[in-house]
């Protein structure tokens, strides 16, 4: 088991503790945190799993790909550490992890 | 059933029979069925029997029909092979008359174009929008009649869409019913809506330039503001845009903007009265409205397809697409595969997974205006709700004859108030 932290634009703190092995989408998700509508599934293909990963996380994780890099790029609200939480894996090495959740999904 | 002769065999046959036919014999692109709605059982057989499908003659070439949700998917996701340059409907590619638009661009100048647009439909946008949409719609809804027949297109749909566009371009409001009509004139399948040659089309349509040109030198004067000719005006990617390009991102997001709401508005009533039981539910339930727009927007699928060009020979669940071929994929089909939604042919108001539909696309191309298009639905059903305890349809619904946009010119409805 792991934690991750989801700050919400409010300031509303959602803490899970979760299993590894799930994208951060699909734990988002399965806790109801609010504001990650993930149309397409966890396919990195509707960019509405959107999240800014707290600096100090960002080089724990694999860069984005190619696909992922296209879909944040069509945001202008995209920011340095933008990613979408599709495509991160949770891992035991991710334990503490703490994303934030952009105003524009709200 | 109406039985037409089919030119194409030389005998006479059932047009709307799925089965009257040989497999490499089917062109589901013909309007007829689109207008009859007889195109189900031929994106069912496809489905079932040859999922990826060419089709060797129809009126706009060869092409290949993808019909099930995950290689739909597949092509959607995978704009490196699968090119929207030059066009993104079937019928897009024939003519001499080309309007450059950024749905029907690649990487880079896609992405560069569409940021320009995008803050439009973006959520700060969004929240001021909100109240001006409900004061809207409650104006239109206020004033319809209650227990006499009229037509819902007419009177809410398209009131309602051409209302928003309007503002979005901040478009003189006395003139709006001018977008409705360009919007008309850039999709209409010829010898409908009074077009009845390309050349018609591109005299309307030269016809919306003159005045849209006015409209950015007004504001290309001014300072920026956050209406889409005044962005695209002072745009670094967009300033430059030659007419033509301006042109076809005009028609983009007029098309965009009006075709695909009207006719989920349209289509939820629709929906509402074939499946009762699901109207009973809303009735006891609105907080259901949320869900239900995301079904409607399935249900109806207010674009059929869209179509790709292949960059490179590819394999797509087994059969070999050469480059250069068209490839077309039939959202219309993959959002009743059962094989991805459960009882895909209901409409069921709080399906689990709703959102899960290929209406808006997937990928790079993924619909801009989709949660603006959710808002105006989700605020009509709301104020709906509010007023009108039942809108029976009361008569056939007209279709339009359209392969691409799937919708409604006729909804003759009557409303009993609470």
């Amino acid at each position: 088991m792991i934690k991750v932290t989801f700050i919400e634009h409010s300031g509303d703190v959602h803490e899970v503790e979760t299993e590894t092995g799930s994208s951060l989408m699909e734990v988002a998700m399965n806790n109801d945190v609010p504001g990650i509508d993930a149309d397409c599934g966890g396919g990195c293909s509707c960019a509405t799993c959107h999240v800014y990963v707290d600096k100090e996380w960002l080089d724990k994780l694999n860069p984005p790909d190619a696909m992922e890099e296209s879909m944040l790029g069509l945001n202008t609200m995209r920011e340095d550490n933008s990613r979408l939480s599709c495509q991160i894996d949770t891992t035991d090495e991710l334990d503490g992890l703490v994303v934030n959740l952009p105003e524009f999904q709200g | 059933m109406s039985v037409a002769a089919d030119n194409t065999s030389g005998g006479e046959r059932d047009i709307h029979d799925p089965y009257a036919y040989e497999l490499d014999e089917i062109d589901v692109s013909l309007n007829e069925r689109f207008v009859k709605n007889t195109m189900w059982g031929f994106f069912e057989r496809l489905r079932k029997e040859d999922p990826v499908h060419y089709c060797a003659e129809s009126e706009f070439g060869p092409y290949w029909s993808v019909t099930r949700f995950e290689d739909i998917m597949k092509v959607d996701t995978n704009h490196g092979v699968f090119s929207s340059e030059g066009g993104i409907t079937l019928a897009d590619g024939e003519a001499d008359f080309e309007l450059p638009m950024f749905i029907a661009m690649d990487q880079p100048k896609h992405d560069e174009q569409r940021r320009v647009a995008n803050p439009v439909v973006g959520p700060m946008n969004l929240k001021e929008m909100e109240s001006i949409i409900r004061t809207r719609v409650q104006t239109i809804l206020d004033s319809l009649p209650i227990g006499e027949t009229f037509n819902w297109v007419d009177k809410v749909s398209i009131e309602l869409t051409t209302q928003m566009l309007a503002t979005l371009f901040d478009f003189p409001f006395e003139d709006r019913a001018k977008l409705t009509r360009w919007s008309d004139v850039a999709t209409a399948a010829l010898g409908t809506s009074g077009i009845n040659t390309e050349e018609d089309r591109q005299a309307e349509l030269l016809e919306c330039l003159t005045y849209f040109t006015e409209l950015w030198n007004q504001r290309v004067n001014e300072p920026p503001r956050g209406d889409l000719i005044s962005m695209l005006a002072h745009g670094e990617a967009t300033k430059n845009m030659d007419p033509m390009e301006y042109l076809g991102n005009l028609i983009l997001l007029i098309v965009g903007g009006n075709d695909t709401t009207r006719n989920s508005l349209t289509g939820g009533v629709l929906a509402l009265n074939e499946f009762p039981a699901e109207y009973d539910k809303l009735r006891a339930d609105t907080s259901l409205i949320p869900n239900m727009v995301a079904e409607i927007i399935r249900w109806q699928t207010p674009l059929a397809h869209m179509r790709r060009i292949a960059l490179e020979d590819t394999i797509l669940n087994g059969k070999h697409i050469k480059k250069g071929d068209k490839v077309v994929m039939w959202y219309v089909s993959g959002n009743r595969d059962e094989s991805a939604i459960p009882d895909a042919d209901k409409f069921i108001i709080d399906r689990a997974k709703a959102r899960n539909h290929l209406s808006f696309g997937f990928g790079i191309h993924r619909c801009m205006g989709n949660k603006l298009a959710e808002m105006q639905i989700k605020i009509t059903w709301e104020e709906i709700m509010k007023r009108f305890k039942n809108i029976e349809v009361v008569g056939e619904p007209v279709r339009i004859p359209s392969a691409f946009v799937k919708g409604y010119s006729e909804l003759p409805v009557r409303l009993e108030a609470w």
